[in-house]
């Protein structure tokens, strides 16, 4: 017997719980000769603002061991031009795509994004990226003002995520962020907000110099970690939120084949999102589509619902 | 762009620190372009990301590079016995436009090399070289830059391809001594001053400048080929995430904003550059 993969993600309804992480897979576009697209369960866009944003000056990446460090600085063409360049090639993929949102002002901006956006039927989910750590937020958002992110406090997570609520009808997920004290206070918010799903974690923030010119090695001198060096952390924070709320997460952080993969799901993970192996293999994502199944057969499991949050104590 | 597991048929130390590796990828081939570059997977537990490397050149369904074995990335291939694969994407990027400029007749082709430069201006060589009509009377020349007379890669084979090479050294043990971009300075303004005194067809011609090398090189290239008028083609190296367009890591600054080096580039006219 084939073993059942799918799984809801509030009213969206996928056919495998792996997808792959917001920023790591351009539009999709970019990936379309090297991966099988229609295979994915879902593709999660590089985030949006309302209008176009430049980016962080270069260099903006760079390797730490087993992890790199990125700040891009959310450089993308705008709501507008995304719409007409963008999503043609995502819908002709056949999967579900889940657009990443932030706002580069106060609540308003997702607000109208969301409304923007909640017309568009071949968008199946929206993300907010409230943890992005690579820009400023000059918000008008108090306590989230400066280098303090929205997804640091839980009034301010509560009270964004509760006004896109409104904003659209569409399946809502909220991405956190792991530099925090409690995840699991920001994502009980978020829950009570309305959020459908939780996306978990974001890039850990970071720094590394060059020894010989005491330069950072990043022009915004601090950055997002990502790659298996933040894996424990993130699966730790994965397993925190899992006891204390009834949402789904989408587990990411240093998800590099079906081993860590299962990993997430054991720790409460309804879906799993593959970020930084994209650019090592550009078929992990669908690699562990391929493990999941035999993990799933080998064991006798006919629905892979049965592994999620089951951490033998 | 395949990616593909490419059989490693020789990988050898060529001079210093400087190695040539060829392996075999007969997709990778029929669609590689100077100035294209690869990106191969190190598997390694800490190194992470792929290593972008310039196509250096072509033969039959053979690819080659080189490299400098400068860190853990360029060691790790360095160890690499044939027979081994390597995992390889590619080719990546856009490389330099030599169809419609350099080798028509209406430009005289410079190759400026700083370095690790000349790896993707070897593979521009022999095209420049296949697309020439073997009655033209234009020269190409290269410019081959090196730290010292036992760092100058590919004298050789540019010269077996019949260019023009002309060297320069740091400390002027071969050659002109200084960079190659004041070298390049120097043959511009003799150029200059035959154009003013003759009135011959081949002056007419203008140089079209191809470069790679280190940035201050590029950076310097840039401005000589602005206070000349010529028009050049510079590669820019980078450290990079994806190298397929995805992530936005590896920007440059356009006069059209910051653009990708890995898709948008590595090759960039000298004119839309910001430095």
């Amino acid at each position: 017997m084939k073993p059942k993969l799918s799984v809801n993600i509030g009213k969206l309804k996928l056919n495998n719980p792996v997808m792959v992480a917001s920023g790591t897979f351009g539009y999709a576009e970019e990936l379309k000769d090297l991966v099988i697209l229609k295979e994915l369960g879902a593709i999660v866009t590089k985030t949006i603002t309302l209008n176009p944003r430049r980016g962080n000056p270069p260099p903006r990446t760079c390797e730490t061991p087993s992890g790199m460090l990125n700040s891009i600085g959310l450089e993308n063409p705008g709501v507008e031009n995304f719409l007409k360049e963008k999503l043609p090639f995502l819908k002709k993929s056949g999967v579900p795509i889940i657009i990443s949102i932030t706002s580069e002002s106060g609540v308003e901006e997702f607000v109208k994004l969301a409304r923007r956006l909640d017309g568009v039927k071949d968008i199946s989910a929206i993300e907010i990226n409230i943890s992005c750590p690579n820009i400023r937020n000059d918000t008008k958002i108090p306590r989230c003002q400066g280098t303090r992110l929205i997804a640091q406090d839980p009034k301010a997570t509560h009270e964004v995520v509760k006004a896109v609520r409104k904003a659209t009808g569409k399946t809502l997920i909220t991405k956190l962020s792991p530099n925090v004290t409690s995840i699991a206070e920001i994502a009980q918010a978020a829950e009570e907000a309305g959020s459908d799903a939780l996306s978990l974690v974001n890039t850990l923030i970071g720094m590394s110099v060059d020894a010989g010119t005491r330069k950072p090695k990043i022009a915004a001198i601090t950055a997002g970690l990502s790659g298996p060096a933040i894996r424990p952390v993130a699966l730790r924070m994965c397993w925190e939120v899992y006891q204390k709320v009834k949402i789904p997460i989408i587990g990411m952080g240093g998800i590099t084949d079906i081993s860590s993969a299962l990993e997430f799901f054991i720790c409460g993970a309804t879906a799993i999102s593959v970020g930084t192996a994209n650019f090592i293999n550009p078929k992990t994502a669908t690699e562990i589509i391929s493990g999941l199944k035999e993990y799933l057969s080998e064991n006798k499991i006919n629905n892979m619902k049965e592994i999620i949050g089951d951490l033998k104590l | 762009m395949p990616q593909i597991k490419a059989k490693i048929v020789y990988n050898k130390k060529v001079k210093e620190n400087y190695w040539c590796c060829v392996f075999n990828a007969p997709e990778v081939v029929k669609k590689a372009s100077p100035g294209q570059f690869l990106n191969i997977r190190v598997e390694d537990k800490e190194l992470l990301l792929r290593r972008p490397f310039s196509i250096h050149g072509i033969q039959g369904s053979g690819l080659g590079i080189i490299y400098e074995v400068l860190g853990k990335g360029t060691k790790y291939l360095s160890r690499r016995k044939p027979g081994e694969y390597l995992d390889i994407i590619g080719p990546l990027g856009n490389g330099f436009d030599y169809k419609t400029q350099g080798c028509q007749g209406t430009m005289v082709p410079v190759l400026v090399a700083g370095g690790m430069g000349v790896a993707p201006l070897f593979f521009l060589a022999e095209k420049l070289r296949e697309n020439q009509n073997p009655k033209s009377k234009i020269q190409n020349v290269v410019l081959i830059g090196a730290k010292t007379k036992n760092h100058i890669l590919c004298e050789k084979e540019f010269k077996a391809a019949g260019f023009d090479v002309r060297i320069a050294t740091d400390d002027g043990s071969r050659g002109f001594k200084g960079y190659v971009s004041e070298l390049l300075e120097k043959i511009l303004s003799a150029d200059l001053r035959h154009v003013q005194s003759a009135s011959s067809k081949d002056a007419e011609r203008s140089r079209g400048i191809y470069a790679c090398g280190p940035k201050p090189m590029l950076k310097e290239i840039c401005r000589i080929s602005r206070k000349y008028g010529l028009s050049s083609q510079v590669s820019l190296e980078e450290h990079m995430a994806c190298g397929i367009g995805a992530c936005f890591g590896c920007v440059a600054e356009t006069k059209e904003g910051y653009k990708r080096v890995c898709k948008d580039g590595p090759v960039f006219k000298a004119d839309d550059l910001i430095w």
